[in-house]
């Protein structure tokens, strides 16, 4: 599939995320977040701890808070922050002219490297 | 940039603890090196007890060993005793003329054991017990010799004596002040301790001064063989003794900083000077630990010396934050079988009072002091389960009026849930429950402070999660913490931030809103020196409400610092679906609100209808998608069920139908509710009405409880009905209800203006007491009429979030989920 256009950087609610719906068969819903940084990222919506929606928690720097059991899990690796261990899917995202784009092939991993792929014109 | 020098001098636990926090805080600030003069790494030095007593070995009390040093790239000197600071070249040397240079110097000498310069303190076979060398010196010796004497009755010397004892020595303590640990203990515990040491075989001789120490002819190895003294009948008896322990105190350390020019404390017992951030007189030097003297005060228990590293390290880090500001203490015995407890000022004066329960053919004594209705100090002996408990009382300096009948009889009767109402955290087995919330065991939490060497309850908190979700197990971890961690365990600090984002208090972010006018969370962060760029999940939902409820329609609210539940206007469950609660006025009803509630279940397959405890109809198993469209075919109020704010008033029938009832108890809930409700709150805020004493609406555990009565209505304050069950104490009778409504809703605009975010109104009233908000609420009526303005001023054009949804700021967003569009490349 490659890259999938998903929405405008201004849809995006600053320090929130919104929710790409796939069905359980196909890997369960994603969490796409924005920072206060205007930086996007996009994990499986699955807590590593008990499986919380982590689009619905607090997004503060580049991590989210678990509604559940407020586990906080790290945007760029999806991994929990110490002591807590494991971690969630992530995924590539990038933003151009304004629109965010998202990669949802499963066999695509994000790369290890924690910085974004590409960020260009993250300008409105 | 090549990294600054930072040299530490001296490897013990307070300087260890300092290197650890700046880590945390700065990794790469430094090129660290330590100097330690014991060739062994960083140990637990309150545990060398147990060691000696053999109840543990020296690798337990490890802390850190060398890899550590390693991991985190410091380069460690063992054995290396540093004898000069040449301040101008900034250079530090060592004994052996090994030198290494410095942008920042850290001292962290500790103390030296006070020796008195009795004849013969030179003899071999008298030793001072203060580090591993001593404590081996001294276990060798319990292999050769019969009969030891320790000089001094304090807690190291007893804890010495002891352990000699454990290791078969026939041991005399000779004590020169009226009775054992006197700096501790007052005379009554001092005796009980005594017969109690007395009763394993130690042999005291108290008020008896040392004055000579013979040593066994030459040709015998010239070793001690006996002390001379003078005991209290002022007859002279002379000891057989193979070994003499020195355990007459301890001295700040200080000979390195006095030769190095740096100023000391001319006043005993000495130590090197430092401020508030642990700077000595010369800017690049910082000391900490029992070597320093703060504000006249030297100290040497653990916890005041990690409250000094955690601020010596923000230093150190440049950060520049936060002051030390003084502590304080408690001790606890290290004999295993015998509790002993004392904190603060247990003496007593003219202007104290004091409480005692005393048991002596029990073993247990227990004396409290207040003064101006606040905990000063106390010594417990043979009891100790409330240490923890009564030391925090009496930090926080909390007024006690409240609890005074019952202070004596601990927290435990106060009556927790969760843990099998377990109260003595040394009596459960291993497997045994701890942490209801978070299913932590014992075994756990001790095997946690064993390994990964925890000093405090948050760093428990951290690592186990034991302690850290509603709370009421906090006193059994911190038993458990004084029983596995040492004596002198550190207890949540004095003043506590409100999260790792800022040294800010609740209180100091409260009153710098108000104080400075503050309006938005980045102003309020900027103002306060926040560390991180956008607060936490802890930091900003607190701020939000400070702004909210200081500045009402000047502060905007930001919801995305609000809990989702808060942000969605319904209750996340463990699925992730959300439950609805509609507002029920008073829990009444009617057939076409229910008809709704029944249509909606249908339409949108809603799984589960459930009646709440606060007699209103819960929905579950809402998808997120179709909040909205719930909201509006219910056409009912939102319950607010998912908010910190006005939940319910939960009443009875009241005398409308029953044949009991003295007040119109419905009519009153529904006045209240209407006049309250979309009011936000520190916290959840649930009312009740009842129409006559026997309180079918159980307004005794609500945080504001009504109760009609034949001349009018009785209004009850701060209860609670959750983890820890509290009764609402009673405030004020009234006659009508217009007051009812006044009264109630001035109490709440208080706690509104005033609590700090999750402190329910019991914490919030238990903190600033009730008198307080009697004066204000019942006895001044313009302060009463003010606050009761203040909050219909603040509730006034309030939207409903769930049919107002533009004007309460509700992200509609949030309920359309993203479809992500294949493009072409």
């Amino acid at each position: 599939m490659g890259w999938q256009r998903i929405c405008r950087l201004d849809e995006l609610p600053v320090q929130g995320s919104r929710v790409i719906e796939r069905s359980a068969h196909s890997g369960g819903n994603v969490a796409v977040f924005r920072t206060a940084s205007d930086r996007v990222l996009a994990l499986l919506d699955r807590c590593p701890h008990k499986g919380g929606p982590l689009s619905q928690g607090i997004v503060y720097g580049e991590s989210v808070a678990c509604p559940l059991h407020n586990w906080s899990i790290d945007l760029n690796t999806g991994c929990a922050l110490a002591p807590d261990e494991g971690c969630t899917q992530r995924f590539a995202t990038r933003i151009d002219s304004g629109t965010v784009y998202i990669d949802l092939d499963a066999g695509a991993r994000a790369p290890a490297d924690p910085r974004p792929v590409e960020q260009v014109g993250a300008d409105d | 940039m090549e990294r600054m020098k930072l040299v530490m001098v001296g490897n013990g636990m307070a300087g260890v603890r300092t290197l650890e926090e700046l880590l945390k805080l700065a990794p790469d600030l430094y090129d660290i090196t330590v100097f330690g003069a014991e060739p062994y790494a960083n140990y637990n030095r309150i545990l060398l007890s147990p060691v000696l007593a053999g109840e543990q070995t020296i690798d337990d009390i490890m802390l850190n060993g060398v890899e550590w040093y390693a991991q985190n790239g410091i380069t460690l000197h063992l054995g290396k005793t540093i004898t000069r600071i040449d301040r101008i070249r900034r250079r530090v040397e060592t004994a052996d003329g090994m030198t290494a240079d410095y942008d920042r110097l850290l001292l962290a000498t500790g103390s030296n054991p006070v020796i008195i310069p009795l004849p013969g303190h030179k003899l071999p076979g008298v030793i001072t017990y203060r580090d591993i060398h001593d404590t081996h010196a001294l276990i060798d010796a319990t292999a050769q010799f019969q009969n030891a004497v320790v000089i001094g009755g304090g807690l190291l010397g007893l804890e010495a004596a002891n352990g000699l004892k454990l290791r078969g020595m026939n041991v005399t303590v000779v004590h020169l002040a009226d009775w054992l640990m006197e700096r501790q203990l007052d005379r009554t515990a001092g005796n009980l301790l005594q017969r109690s040491l007395e009763a394993r075989g130690l042999a005291f001789r108290i008020k008896a001064q040392t004055r000579e120490l013979l040593a066994a002819p030459s040709e015998q190895g010239g070793r001690v063989c006996a002390v001379r003294l003078v005991n209290s009948d002022g007859v002279e008896e002379i000891l057989p003794a193979d070994l003499v322990v020195m355990a007459v105190g301890i001295r700040p350390n200080t000979a390195l900083a006095e030769a190095a020019g740096l100023q000391c404390s001319p006043n005993r017992p000495g130590g090197i000077m430092v401020d508030d951030t642990l700077q000595t007189f010369d800017p690049r030097i910082y000391a900490i630990g029992e070597c320093v003297s703060h504000r006249g005060l030297v100290y040497g228990l653990v916890a005041p010396l990690f409250d000094m590293a955690k601020v010596c390290a923000n230093h150190l880090a440049l950060h520049g934050i936060g002051r030390y500001q003084g502590s304080v203490t408690a001790t606890k015995l290290k004999v295993t079988g015998i509790d002993m407890f004392s904190a603060g000022d247990f003496s007593g004066g003219d202007e104290c009072e004091e409480i005692v329960l005393s048991d002596p053919f029990g073993g247990i004594y227990k004396k409290l002091v207040i003064k101006d209705d606040k905990l000063i100090g106390g010594v417990l002996y043979g009891d100790t389960v409330d240490g923890s408990w009564y030391f925090k009382l009496l930090r926080s300096g909390r007024k006690i009026g409240d609890l005074r009948d019952r202070l004596m009889f601990g927290e435990a009767n106060l009556g927790d849930t969760g843990h099998q109402g377990q109260s003595r955290a040394l009596t459960m087995a291993d497997a045994d429950e701890v942490c209801g919330c978070n299913g932590v065991c014992k075994g756990a939490i001790v095997k946690a402070i064993k390994e990964k060497g925890l000093f405090t309850l948050e760093e428990v908190r951290k690592q186990t999660k034991a302690s850290s979700s509603c709370g009421s197990c906090t006193g059994l971890v911190e038993q458990l913490l004084m029983a596995t961690a040492g004596g002198d365990y550190s207890a949540a600090p004095k003043k506590k931030a409100i999260c790792g984002c800022t040294e800010q208090t609740h209180q100091e972010a409260r009153d710098a809103i108000r104080n400075n006018h503050l309006l938005t969370i980045p102003d309020t962060m900027h103002a306060l020196h926040w560390r991180t760029p956008d607060g936490c999940a802890t930091c900003r939902p607190a701020l939000n409400y400070y702004l909210l409820s200081t500045w009402p329609h000047e502060a905007r609210d930001d919801p995305q610092s609000r809990f989702i539940n808060e942000r969605a206007h319904a209750n996340i469950q463990k699925d992730g679906t959300f439950s609805v609660i509609p507002r029920m006025w008073g829990g009444e009803t009617n057939s076409s609100e229910l008809r709704r509630i029944a249509d909606v279940v249908d339409k949108y397959q809603i799984r589960t209808v459930k009646v709440t405890g606060g007699q209103r109809i819960d929905l579950l198993g809402v998808k997120k998608q179709d909040l909205p469209a719930v909201w509006k075919d219910l056409d009912m109020p939102s319950g607010h069920a998912y908010a910190k704010a006005l939940r319910t008033v939960k009443t009875c029938v009241g005398s409308d139908w029953c044949r009991f009832g003295t007040q119109d108890s419905t009519q009153m809930g529904k006045d209240l509710e209407r006049a309250l409700w979309r009011m936000y709150a520190p916290h959840k805020v649930k009312l009740a009405v009842s129409g006559c004493p026997r309180n079918c609406a159980e307004s005794g555990i609500k945080d504001v409880g009504v109760i009609g009565v034949e001349s009018g209505w009785e209004i009850y304050v701060a209860g609670n009905g959750g983890i820890k069950t509290e009764v609402a104490q009673f405030l004020v009778r009234v006659k009508t209800s217009a007051e009812v409504l006044e009264y109630a809703g001035a109490f709440l605009q208080l706690y509104r203006e005033e609590g700090w975010y999750l402190e329910r109104t019991v914490h919030y009233v238990g903190r600033v007491g009730l008198d307080y908000v009697k004066k204000i609420i019942v006895e001044d009526a313009d302060a009463r009429r003010a606050l009761h303005e203040r909050l219909q001023f603040a509730l006034d054009g309030e939207p409903d979030p769930w049919h107002e949804p533009q004007r309460a700021g509700v992200d509609q967003r949030q309920f359309a989920p993203l479809v992500a569009e294949t493009v072409q490349a």
